[in-house]
């Protein structure tokens, strides 16, 4: 189970999509790809180079957005050692809509600290595979969501590349999303920086319009050559982020957990492919819903009877 | 790993001696009580001349080509190799502390052919011209070692005397 990767399963749909609704849909899926995110949306460049890993953005953000008091201090660098199983790095929960994680690389000195968060994509798979519309790209250029109309249904879930959304299982019989908006309530939407981003000690993240943000970045690793990796993550993958990386050259992406077969398409392409199914899924809609459900309730449950031991 | 610290620590050292041989009392002899931010943190006291001595007197490895001496990286030499000194070289008179602020965002990227656009702000610019080179010299690098904590901090951080009560925040927490 814990290798059944979601996109993967997503590609999977895709095959049986076409088995079972046959022809015509991937035209369809070309022109919906070609909208390319607001020209003036705005942005955020993470240079992982700098970050030491002191965890003030996820302080930061949990103050912002009103989050649950945390189980260890911010100030507690234990959290480093945390697994999940498989020995996974820690990722996002309903409570901390942000983490940093910390790499050891061979041949490399230091660790490599890597901040983790919604990367607010500029075709969102979430937007696009949500059948209840929760989900709004804003102009700014944060994706965020109506957790009034949110059914539960996970499909956002399962259709991020990054998995990023994840439920509230605090109320069981109404569990909605929750996840990074990029601070849009209280602060994008009036053109100031995330939360995390201005509490940064070292400026790790820089906030700009994503478009200068990109000539930034490339100006950065060609002023240093020796420091960076030529890519800048989050250009193009996916169709591009609003959130994108620069990483060191002794710490390449792939080795600090970045997929890096993500692809320049959109995942709308996957998930137009994947919806064309979707009449026959609105049939045996509820059985399946019933079974995520249960499966998510018995994770939860193993979750409290480790947490107790 | 220790090796690469461990010639720096040395070459540092040798400075120190060097430069308070040739150099005696060349340097401000001052501490500055930086502490213009503070919020979740005291003020730092920064021992101005100890640092001057500790960098052998090569005052760019902070203030740039701004305070006297030329820049020693590469990449800074191409371009500032002659360029001349600055009536302010504080830290504070070119880094900003809301560099995100729209009419800040507006200069640096409306400022046609402007170089320099990645400029930090004043927080940024002091950890990351401090820290480097403490990392890398075992001077202070935790975050408490050069100030310390306010009460805001440890609300902040939920740490200290707000810190969670061990397994409560299981249960949900928000107990404050
Ligand atoms: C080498 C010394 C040094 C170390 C180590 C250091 N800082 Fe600072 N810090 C400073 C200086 C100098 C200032 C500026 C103080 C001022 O002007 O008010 C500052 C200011 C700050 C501020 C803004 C002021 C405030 O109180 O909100 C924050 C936040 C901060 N530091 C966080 C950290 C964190 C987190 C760490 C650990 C990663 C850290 N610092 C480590 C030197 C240091
Ligand atoms: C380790 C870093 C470091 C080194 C090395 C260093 N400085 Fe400074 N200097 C500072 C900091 C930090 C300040 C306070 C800046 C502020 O207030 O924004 C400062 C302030 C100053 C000021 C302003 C003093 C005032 O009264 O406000 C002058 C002038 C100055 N430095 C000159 C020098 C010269 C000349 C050298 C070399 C001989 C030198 N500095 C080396 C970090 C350094
Ligand atoms: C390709 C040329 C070029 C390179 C390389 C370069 N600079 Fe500059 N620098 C400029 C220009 C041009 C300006 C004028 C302001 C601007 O365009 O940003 C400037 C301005 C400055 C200033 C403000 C000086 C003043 O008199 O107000 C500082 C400080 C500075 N640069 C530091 C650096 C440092 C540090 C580096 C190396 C990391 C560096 N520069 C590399 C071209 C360069
Ligand atoms: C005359 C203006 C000026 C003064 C004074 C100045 N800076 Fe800068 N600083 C700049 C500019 C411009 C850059 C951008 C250089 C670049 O693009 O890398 C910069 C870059 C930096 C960087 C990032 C360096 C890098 O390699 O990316 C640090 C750290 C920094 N400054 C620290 C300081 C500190 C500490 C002081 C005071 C001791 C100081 N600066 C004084 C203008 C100034
Ligand atoms: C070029 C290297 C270098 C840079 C840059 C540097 N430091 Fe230091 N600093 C040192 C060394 C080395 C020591 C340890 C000195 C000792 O223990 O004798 C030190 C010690 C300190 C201490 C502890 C002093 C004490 O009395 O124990 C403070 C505080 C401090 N630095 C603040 C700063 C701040 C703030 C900055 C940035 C504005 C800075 N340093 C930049 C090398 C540096």
């Amino acid at each position: 189970m814990k290798k059944l990767n979601r996109r993967a399963f997503l590609k999977g749909g895709l095959a049986s999509g076409v088995a079972v609704a046959a022809v015509g849909s991937a035209k369809k899926a070309n022109a919906a790809g070609d909208f390319g995110g607001y020209p003036d949306s705005m942005g955020v460049l993470v240079d992982m180079t700098k970050c030491v890993g002191c965890r003030t953005c996820e302080a930061a953000c949990n103050k912002e957005q009103g989050l649950p008091a945390p189980a260890k201090p911010f100030t507690d660098m234990s959290v480093y050692e945390e697994q999940r199983h498989g020995g996974l790095p820690r990722r996002t929960t309903e409570k901390e809509y942000t983490i940093v994680n910390r790499y050891e690389v061979e041949g490399r000195e230091q660790p490599l600290f890597r901040k983790f968060q919604c990367n607010h994509c500029q075709e969102p798979g979430c937007l696009t595979s949500c059948f209840v519309n929760a989900y709004t790209k804003t102009p700014e250029g944060a994706v965020i969501y109506d957790a009034t109309v949110c059914v539960g249904c996970r499909t956002c879930m399962i259709s991020c590349p990054f998995y990023v959304p994840t439920y509230s299982y605090s109320s069981p019989t109404n569990p909605v999303i929750k996840k990074c908006i990029m601070c849009y309530d209280t602060r994008l939407k009036f053109g100031r920086p995330p939360a995390c981003v201005e509490a940064c000690p070292q400026q790790v993240m820089t906030f700009g319009k994503r478009t200068d943000l990109i000539g930034l970045a490339h100006k950065n690793i060609q002023d240093r050559p020796d420091r960076y990796v030529d890519h800048v993550y989050g250009e193009h993958e996916v169709g591009g982020t609003s959130w994108m990386y620069l990483t060191a050259v002794d710490a390449p992406f792939e080795k600090i957990g970045f997929d890096t077969h993500l692809g320049k398409q959109p995942i709308i392409y996957y998930v137009k492919e994947f919806l064309a199914i979707v009449p026959m899924v609105l049939l045996i809609w509820p059985a399946l819903f019933t079974g995520f459900h249960l499966l998510a309730t018995r994770k939860d449950a193993q979750k409290n009877e480790e947490s107790e031991s | 790993m220790g090796m690469k610290k461990r010639r720096l620590l040395g070459l540092t050292l040798i400075a120190v001696m060097v430069s308070s041989w040739i150099l005696p009392g060349s340097a401000l002899a001052e501490v500055f009580e930086l502490d213009s931010m503070k919020n979740l943190y005291e003020g730092v006291s920064f021992d101005h001349d100890m640092h001057i001595e500790v960098t052998g007197d090569d005052c760019a490895v902070c203030h740039h080509h701004t305070a006297g001496t030329a820049p020693a990286e590469p990449l800074c030499v191409t371009c500032h190799a002659n360029s001349p000194e600055k009536d302010d070289p504080r830290c504070s008179s070119c880094h900003v502390k809301d560099v995100f602020a729209a009419e800040n965002m507006r200069k640096v990227w409306d400022t046609p052919r402007l170089y320099h656009r990645g400029k930090p702000s004043l927080k940024a610019a002091y950890h990351q011209g401090c820290l480097g080179c403490h990392e890398q010299n075992d001077a202070p690098v935790g975050c408490t070692d050069c100030h310390a904590m306010t009460e805001a901090g440890e609300k902040f951080y939920h740490t200290g005397t707000c810190a969670p009560e061990p397994k409560s925040a299981d249960q949900g927490g928000g107990h404050h």
